[in-house]
């Protein structure tokens, strides 16, 4: 039964419309996990002992981070699973994980560099964690390049999942940068082993956030993934039916 | 602490606010456009559909 329902999940017809039900019940969570995090990130939370207001950036710079790590991974999954078995809900899964990643990658970025101009006094340094997330970057843009690219969709698929899977090495690299080399960039406070060295009051509206990003980044993907499936089978029947009926 | 105390963030405003402006702008657009792109593609398929039947 459990393998029954993969498989009919698979199937572009199920995943259109067990997705087109889902997105809007994950989009309503995102929306009130958003507004709780804004809640206690702006309002609850007091301004730190170091950094004033300055460091209320880290609600959205901290999550958007995390989130341009945690998709280029379910990017470079999925396309390896679309490589390996020919999935082809897989591969659709994977580009669509390309420009939302990218955002969150940009995001980080540009929160980075907002945060880094009041505290480290400049906007940028080349140093290894902001290098390493630029080069995620660009990585990204160039999965969503190389797709244009390629007419034939199942061949941009397997170049694209290829890319990302070369891209992976500079996971690790980005991870560990803070603690590999010498930066600028504070090192891990949240993920490390023990206590966080965060207090509650700020750990609480940070993991809100985390959460309604990783919400909003299913529903979008989803949304993503019934557009490229709508390109993909525009004109099979169960598109066609499905349009008439409405 | 008054709506004033509260928009000026300790004397960070532009930093903040900036930050979240433009989180606010990118994650509204990644969700217009798929919106978008579905809407054509929908109408697009019931176009080619109708003209097919036409043409048969």
């Amino acid at each position: 039964m459990f393998n029954n329902f993969f498989h009919k999940l698979a199937s572009p017809k199920y995943f259109y419309r067990i997705s087109g039900n889902l997105i809007p019940w994950t989009a309503a969570a995102c929306l009130l996990l958003v507004l709780a995090g804004l809640y206690y990130g702006l309002l609850v939370a007091p301004p730190d002992y170091q950094q004033g207001d300055s460091y209320r950036i880290m609600f959205i710079h901290v999550p958007a981070a995390w989130m341009s790590l945690f998709i280029y991974m379910v990017m470079a999954v999925s396309g390896a699973i679309g490589l390996v078995w020919r999935i082809k809900l897989a591969e659709i899964m994977a580009i669509s994980s390309a420009p939302i990643g990218a955002s969150f990658t940009f995001l980080a970025l540009v929160t980075g560099s907002l945060w880094g101009k009041p505290m480290w006094g400049t906007w940028w340094v080349w140093d290894a964690r902001l290098t390493s997330e630029l080069i995620l970057l660009f990585l990204y843009l160039g999965v969503i390049a190389l797709h244009g690219a390629i007419e034939d969709r199942r061949t941009a698929a397997r170049a694209v999942a290829i890319l990302a899977l070369v891209g992976v090495i500079n996971i690790p690299i980005i991870h560990f940068s803070v603690e590999w080399w010498n930066t600028l960039h504070q090192g891990p406070t949240v993920t490390r082993f023990g206590k966080p060295a965060i207090h509650i009051s700020m750990l609480i509206p940070l993991l809100l956030m985390a959460l309604a990003f990783k919400l909003y980044y299913v529903f979008t993907v989803l949304m993503r993934a019934r557009c490229e499936l709508l390109v993909r089978e525009g004109n099979a029947g169960w598109a066609r039916e499905l349009v008439a009926a409405k | 602490m008054s709506l004033n105390e509260f928009l000026h963030m300790g004397g960070y405003a532009f930093y903040v606010w900036t930050s979240y402006g433009i989180a606010l702008l990118i994650l509204l657009a990644n969700i217009i456009a798929p919106v978008r792109q579905h809407r054509k593609l929908l109408s697009d398929i019931s176009r080619r559909t109708r003209r097919e039947r036409r043409e048969s």
